[in-house]
């Protein structure tokens, strides 16, 4: 067999991601003609189904588009809801709602690294069988993960769809006594968050650079996470754009492709990246002197000076380096927490259209709906991330395997374990099939 | 004899109720000791053909092909346990149960010709037998450690029938609907969460589905005294858990 000539690869089940996808790739006298990351997770209709349900309901009701990062979908329903109804939610209740958020960036960030990601580096199949060999790093990360898990369990009721988020703020607010000893449980996580800094530098990252435009929330003096602008950093640029949120659905379009079961989307008709990197190059300059510390010892220089790296391999530091943060953040607000005197800022039913988009760990989420005077709702748009990253996951998809077959006479089972790490690099969450469907005819 | 063997499969759903395996942080390596796990697409890359001595499968059926598929997990399983609403009652996304699908997937996709899709989602147990089901949206980590414990050592799983109320006495929580009106589904809703909601101030909106002695007719009227019209009690038992509530309401 001509490892060069012509072949085609299919990976029927992707493993170590979120949700269900395929991987294919076709070869043809040694080029790559198609790559795709194809999605059969079947469609569940979120859109549809809301129409018609009361204002409240969507945060409940969106955070079962993904098990793994409910609360983006929780924050992201009220940001866009609180839009259309023209209410700002009190700011001490704002910085409880970030709270959630670093909790849930932390359970869902390592999460990645040490369970689906790591594993690519060290060449085993699992973190369990890692543990075998390296029990106190697989230890480490999973008393990271429940340090994540305890914020979200104290604020919002449970880890997975918490219960206590509504709306102009949450359904009970924790008192400071309440709040406090997970002060004690995050301390510990911060080491724990350090280590793992360390930890990940070590590994081995092959060169690789994604060129599509990245793209992610703005929001000046802080990294972005709960609220923020979007902002596009084109490839040929090293100065982010920013554009009203509201705008949103004209530049981001989701096209409906037969080749693969999710919606493609381009940002300015032109590819896209959101997630972790597009994150640390738009707002890696407000990130706390711990994490451009942690940033600094994972080899990522320095981005309080705009440095920032394109290598997909490397979102595993990038991650890392985020949870370093989002620990170190969730420190700071429990120990300057004062109880509000409210849990919520009433919101009343109005007329009107809202956007709203947060920063979910695999990056920007938007929602919008449309309310009639009752608050009931007439439409409903979700954007998820991994829609969006569809386009620039293939390109890279394409290029990886494009680069392999020139250089060697690569077998191929090799090359199928080379396009899978090329695919979780990028953290998809393929669960996000908000409008993800199931596919059974090829027609190209 | 070697270790017994543990499967999870996926079907439609959102991940949440097999993420709440991996969020057994502290038990997590302990079980894996004890167990093999031989198809985890989440966790592992190795994935090993059944027979499997222990499955859970999430998610609804939704798809023919799926239908297919839990046929031949059925048939590799010794045991098949279903987890979570979706898997359990057929999840949030049987809302189009009662709806009109072609609709939905004219709503949600430019181009419905290329979609391929059940009218209903239904239940696991709607299309293969199940061993056992394990309700929630997502599932109780501790009933969830129950259920694979319970396997393990060859008993049937310890899960009682009773009400989230019987967990908020035992809470110690002030009920929500005595003390502030706030309409809850708590009475009519199977245990297992430890009661969140009511110790969070709200009142229950059924995410476990019925409890085994529900009595859906005489709650309405306490629904509507507190401030429910017939278009919110509707909305408020048709929605993770819809089908489940339809069936108990039609008895
Ligand atoms: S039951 Fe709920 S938590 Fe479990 S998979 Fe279905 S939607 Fe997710
Ligand atoms: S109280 Fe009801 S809605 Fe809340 S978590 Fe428990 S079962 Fe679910």
């Amino acid at each position: 067999m001509t490892h060069r000539g012509s072949r085609v690869l299919h990976v029927g089940s992707l493993s170590r991601v979120e949700g269900e996808g395929a991987l294919h790739l076709s070869v043809h006298d040694g080029t790559v003609t198609r790559a795709q990351l194809r999605i059969y997770e079947p469609p569940r209709f979120f859109e549809a189904f809301l129409r018609g349900r009361s204002y409240a309901e969507p945060p409940d009701i969106t955070a079962r588009v993904c098990g793994i990062c409910p609360v983006a979908y929780q924050l992201s329903a009220c940001a866009a809801i609180e839009n259309a109804c023209g209410i700002t939610v009190d700011p001490a209740l704002r910085v409880l709602r970030r709270l959630l958020y670093c909790g849930e960036w932390i359970e869902s960030q390592t999460l990645h690294i040490y369970l689906l990601h790591a594993p690519d580096f060290l060449g085993c199949d699992s973190a369990i069988e890692l543990a075998r060999t390296a029990r106190g790093h697989v230890e480490r990360g999973l008393r990271l993960k429940q340090a994540g898990n305890a914020i979200l369990e104290l604020l919002g009721g449970r880890a997975i769809h918490p219960v206590n988020v509504r709306i102009g703020g949450f359904h009970r607010v924790p008192t400071v006594a309440e709040l406090r000893p997970l002060a004690g449980q995050l301390e510990r996580a911060l080491d724990d968050a350090w280590q793992t800094v360390e930890w990940v530098s070590g590994f081995e990252f092959p060169d690789a650079e994604v060129d599509a435009d990245l793209f992610a929330l703005a929001e000046p003096e802080t990294y972005a996470i709960e609220t923020g602008t979007p902002a596009v950093l084109r490839a040929d640029s090293d100065t982010p754009n920013l554009f009203p949120l509201h705008t949103f659905l004209d530049r981001v379009r989701e096209e409906h492709l037969p080749h693969s079961t999710a919606l493609h989307a381009t940002l300015d008709g032109r590819r896209h990246l959101t997630g972790s990197l597009a994150r640390f190059a738009i707002s890696g300059r407000w990130l706390s002197r711990t994490a451009v510390r942690a940033a600094r010892a994972a080899g990522l220089g320095d981005p309080r000076a705009g440095v920032f790296s394109r290598n997909p391999y490397r979102s595993i530091l990038v991650r890392a380096v985020e949870v370093v943060y989002a620990v170190d953040e969730a420190l700071r607000i429990i120990r300057a927490y004062e109880r509000p005197r409210r849990p919520y800022t009433e919101v009343p039913a109005t007329a009107g259209t809202g956007h709203g988009a947060t920063e979910a760990p695999r990056g920007l989420l938007y929602h919008r709906y449309v309310l009639d005077a009752e608050g009931t709702v007439t439409d409903a748009r979700l954007v998820p991330p991994t829609a969006q990253n569809q386009g620039a996951i293939e390109d890279d998809l394409r290029r990886t395997a494009q680069r392999a077959i020139t250089q060697s006479d690569i077998e191929d089972e090799e090359l199928t374990r080379l396009c899978e790490r090329a695919i979780r690099n990028h953290d998809p969450c393929i669960s996000c099939s908000t409008h993800f469907l199931d596919l059974t005819v090829d027609r190209t | 004899m070697g270790a017994p063997t543990l499967a999870v499969f996926k079907l439609a759903s959102c991940d949440g109720c097999q993420l709440t395996l991996l969020d057994c942080e502290d038990e997590l390596l302990g079980l894996a000791g004890q167990m093999e796990i031989t198809h985890f697409l989440e966790a592992s890359s190795a994935v090993r053909p059944g027979p499997y001595d222990l499955t859970l499968v999430e998610g609804s059926v939704t798809t023919p092909a799926d239908a297919e598929r839990i046929r031949e997990i059925r048939a590799a399983s010794r045991h098949l346990v279903t987890i979570g609403a979706c898997a359990t009652a057929g999840g949030i996304q049987a809302l189009r149960n009662f709806a009109d699908v072609e609709e939905f997937t004219r709503t949600v996709y430019a181009r419905p010709d290329y979609i391929d899709t059940l009218a209903t989602s239904t239940p696991v147990s709607a299309h293969v037998d199940v061993d056992f089901e394990l309700r929630g949206c997502p599932v109780d980590r501790r009933q969830l450690l129950e259920v694979i414990t319970a396997y393990l050592a060859g008993r049937r799983p310890d899960i009682p029938d009773n009400s989230v109320c019987f967990e908020c006495k035992r809470r110690g929580t002030v009920c929500v609907t005595v003390a502030h009106g706030t309409p809850c589904l708590g009475p009519v809703t199977h245990a297992g969460c430890g009661a969140i909601c009511p110790a969070y101030g709200r009142g229950c909106y059924g995410c476990f589905g019925p409890s085994g002695s529900v009595n859906l007719p005489a709650l309405i009227p306490v629904l509507h005294r507190d401030g429910m019209d017939d278009r919110d009690t509707e909305r408020f038992l048709h929605t993770f858990n819809t089908a489940a509530f339809e069936e108990e309401s039609r008895r």
